[in-house]
């Protein structure tokens, strides 16, 4: 008997290890990567073991985007503020540019929509929140299109060379004044953000590193169509003392030096924690994956295979507020939704807090419990109880006998539904998605939507249809 | 006990005028009947081009591209005025309504934006790391009385500030929006569930609390029995608004009017992280701070509750006094605030920037902000700043009694 038992334990745990994550795991994995978790996707992920799963995730990734991008993002633009123009020409031009914006905006949602890799979308919108820039100082959507570009060809790659890269974009140079650093006329902008906010974080750096690091990014500027340009001239060639180290620092020379600090790895590796596992810092999984991330050079995906597989984020469901954009496409995807226009969703994340190229300052979105409060989660419900109000009337009519769906039936009259009609599929149809995604009961599409049980408890008897609008309207529906 | 309840009401509609919420205010002698009015300057709002020194040579050498022409200050007395763009204060200097304080600061001040409004707002040491508002602390040691509709309201933005961690805190737009949404939330019990879901749970308890009071119908026969005006020249309609500031004000005046009680008010006012082509832009949001003000004022004056309404603005720093290469300003240190309301002893109070010999350095401050809390706190609520503040701080005289 005794020697049987370890070996039963062992064969105990590796079973555990391999079994699948199920549609629980799944929802979370999904939800926390991406947006929403749609069910056809969940029953792709149930079965596969936690590792599986995270290898599929990561392997999938991409570095472009597959929706095409308004076509004005590829022409010249004026330089904004310009002053030989009359007033009506500014007006103008202010409202091309709004409406530019409006579009920039959707374009990224529809993205985030469509995407066939969530969590490439899913970073790339971390970094935005990271190396933020915004569009009412930037001035010019081309800029905010190109930075996103950048931020999506890095949001898995190596973070070292994404903070070079950032740091020479010609939206960042805007927005943190870096065009204007010039020898004798320091701006210290961007010389302090990106220790306090990309890199070290408060509290690891002096003022007088910040001012020196000034003079050594003087010199970096744009030139009339706002590309990158060096400008030896305007560079401080004065020795400077940074971090305790003398020399003739340029740019480039700074950002090595924040990087060869682990402080930065830490750094990151919490915001990262922070953003995709949970509110409370773990200091011995921090520690552990920082000292991965910096032995790793900084590379991103290893980091995150290593963050996604600790114990910590499986036992996290419920953890984190949803953010505006993760609710509302998330919402989307769950359902196979598409707006008509995706203006409007973009105008509803404006007002949950989430202006997308527009975060609220370089600090970017608190989130957490920042995004709930008696404004935004009025308008979150309104947004959910729209949904339900304007769904297809509930019949419960591929429901059996046996309390079984009639998925082919279902499928059938969503292809009718569609060709008929012509339409996109905007209106939420509870019928066809219990019946296509096999939902027989309240508590299955309480599994599909919810990571927590519901705050309110469902009155009995209720159809897995019928369940989805008081599930929507739930407060446990916000967090994730 | 309805019944009787009902009946003590019409009792006090009709007989007892005082007993209206409206009139409550100016008879109470202090207590949080009196309402305090933050506003915030967000991105640190440059005090040395808003309390001009114009009588400072030091003040021109300092600022050759952006210092304000000595004969466009409106002067306050030999040595200081205010940015033209503020004429719309100087009605209440001229009555006696404005302080105007220079140097207002705190010790081994710290230049990022967003641990120094933190400072602030938790009137924190720059050393120490608080996680709850100021105002937070106080409400949770001694709270309000019953019948308020919430602690507070937030209007210009979604951030809570001083009203963090606990207060119940209303995040405002449009108040009949409110309360028609405010049917959407639950009313489900907080209690063995994550945080972020019991914050959730939280909420919808403030919001429904709220809703109530917040969709009241106006009463203006209290505020014309008040002021003694006659049905002509009670303020219906509020004026067109001019900019998202103003707008902000005519809420927050059409809330207090509708008889919803709060003992504070936050408004924020953003965009002052000047670090190029400073003055258009500070002129244009002076002119929106001045004229919201004046219009605060007046539409306060005619519900009859200026006298009980005390404004102070803050940020999380001043600039500093040499501008930097791009007719902008970087982080500063110490800066000029404005209190003011109808008991404020309008003057000039603190110390004049001593630019003297200043090359790149910041200022220091002379009036911790620590020490308008405790006077907000003591002389306008009348209750105990020692332990919301965590020390004595001397108070400042800025209220008449």
């Amino acid at each position: 008997m005794k020697p049987l038992l370890p070996a039963l334990l062992l064969c105990l745990v590796s079973t555990l290890a391999r079994a699948g994550i199920g549609e629980d795991g799944a929802r979370h994995l999904l939800s926390r990567t991406g947006f929403g978790a749609n069910p056809a996707q969940i029953a792709v992920y149930a079965p596969l073991s936690r590792e599986a799963a995270v290898d599929r995730l990561l392997s999938h990734t991409v570095s472009t985007a597959l929706t095409s991008p308004p076509g004005w993002v590829n022409e010249p633009f004026d330089r904004p503020n310009q002053g030989n123009l009359s007033e009506e020409q500014k007006k103008a031009l202010q409202k091309e540019r709004n409406d530019h914006a409006q579009e920039l905006r959707g374009w990224w949602l529809e993205e985030m929509r469509i995407t066939p890799s969530p969590i490439t979308e899913k970073m790339t919108l971390f970094w935005h929140n990271h190396f933020v820039s915004g569009l009412d100082k930037v001035g010019v959507p081309q800029l905010m299109y190109q930075q996103n570009m950048l931020l999506r060809r890095y949001a898995l790659g190596n973070f070292g060379s994404m903070l070079h890269a950032v740091a020479h974009d010609p939206a960042m140079m805007r927005y943190l004044d870096t065009a204007n650093n010039r020898v004798g006329q320091p701006n210290e902008n961007f010389a302090r953000e990106v220790m306090e906010l990309f890199t070290l974080g408060e509290g690891h750096y002096t003022e007088q590193d910040i001012r020196e690091a000034a003079r050594a990014f003087t010199g970096w500027s744009l030139d009339k169509d706002f590309s990158f340009i060096n400008r030896p001239r305007q560079h401080d060639n004065g020795d400077k003392t940074i971090f305790g180290q003398h020399g003739n620092f340029d740019g480039d020379d700074v950002l090595d030096m924040l990087l060869q600090n682990p402080q930065t790895a830490r750094f990151v590796t919490a915001k990262l924690w922070k953003n995709f596992v949970s509110p409370t810092p773990d200091e011995a999984a921090l520690k552990r994956l920082s000292d991965l991330f910096y032995r790793d050079h900084y590379e991103l995906k290893p980091l995150m295979r290593a963050m996604l597989l600790t114990p910590q984020f499986w036992k996290s469901q419920g953890q984190l507020v949803k953010s505006p954009v993760e609710l509302t496409v998330g919402t989307l995807v769950t359902f196979d939704l598409t707006p008509p226009d995706w203006r409007a969703i973009a105008g509803l994340n404006r007002q949950l807090g989430q202006d997308v190229f527009n975060p609220p300052n370089v600090k970017g979105w608190p989130g957490g419990e920042a995004w709930i409060n008696s404004s935004t989660l009025l308008i979150r419900k309104q947004f959910l109880d729209r949904l339900q109000h304007d769904a297809a009337p509930i019949r419960n009519a591929f429901q059996q006998a046996d309390g079984s769906m009639d998925e082919a039936k279902g499928r059938e009259a969503r292809i009718n539904r569609l060709v008929q009609r012509g339409l996109a599929p905007v209106k939420l149809q509870p019928d066809e998605w219990s019946a296509i995604y096999q939902v027989r009961s309240a508590q299955d599409t309480a599994r599909l939507l919810l990571a927590v049980p519901p705050a309110q408890p469902l009155p009995a008897g209720m159809s897995g249809a019928q369940a989805i609008g008081p599930l929507l309207l739930d407060p446990a529906y916000q967090v994730h | 006990m309805f019944q009787r309840r009902e009946f003590l009401k019409a009792l006090g509609a009709g007989l007892m005028v005082s007993a209206l919420p409206n009139l409550s205010y100016a008879l109470a002698p202090a207590g949080y009947q009196r309402l305090l009015v933050l506003i915030e300057l967000k991105g640190g709002n440059d005090g040395l081009n808003t309390v001009v020194p114009y009588a400072s040579d030091d003040y021109y050498r300092l600022r050759p591209a952006i210092g304000i022409p000595r004969d466009k200050v409106l002067q306050l007395d030999q040595h200081v005025g205010l940015n033209p763009a503020l004429s719309g204060l100087m009605p209440l200097w001229q009555n006696h309504e404005l302080a105007v304080l220079q140097g207002v600061g705190y010790p081994e001040p710290n230049l990022s934006h967003f641990r120094s409004i933190e400072i602030w707002e938790t009137a924190s040491a720059s050393n120490q790391f608080l996680s709850d508002g100021w105002l937070s602390r106080l409400f949770r040691q001694q709270p309000l009385p019953a019948g308020f509709a919430a602690d507070g309201v937030v209007l210009g933005s979604q951030n809570l500030g001083p009203l963090d961690g606990g207060a119940r805190a209303v995040v405002l737009s449009n108040p009949q929006d409110f309360a028609r949404q405010a049917k959407l939330a639950g009313d489900q019990q907080a209690g063995g569930h994550s945080d972020a879901l019991s914050h959730i749970l939280k909420v919808e308890g403030d919001i429904r609390q709220a809703a109530d009071a917040l969709s009241r119908p106006a009463a203006p026969s209290a505020i014309m029995a008040k002021t003694n005006m006659n049905p002509a020249d009670a303020p219906t309609a509020p004026p067109k608004p001019n900019g998202a500031f103003q707008q902000a004000i005519i809420t927050l005046a059409t809330l207090l009017q509708n008889g919803a009680r709060i003992a504070v008010a936050r408004i924020t006012l953003t965009g002052f992280d000047t670090h190029g082509n400073q003055n258009n832009t500070q002129n244009r949001l002076l002119t929106e701070l001045g004229d919201g003000l004046a219009l605060l004022r007046q539409q306060l004056q005619a519900q009859g509750r200026w006298d009980d309404t005390l404004v102070m603005t803050y940020a999380e720093f001043g600039r500093r006094p040499r501008e930097n290469g791009n007719k902008g300003t970087d982080h500063g240190t110490a800066n000029s605030h404005f209190v003011l309301g109808g008991r404020v002893k309008g003057g000039l109070y603190g110390q004049t920037p001593q630019l003297a010999g200043l090359t790149d350095g910041n200022l220091q401050h002379a009036i911790d902000f620590r020490q308008l809390y405790a006077t907000a706190i003591e002389d306008w609520w009348g209750k105990d700043a020692r332990n919301v503040l965590g020390s004595r701080y001397v108070k400042l005289p800025i209220l008449r009694a």
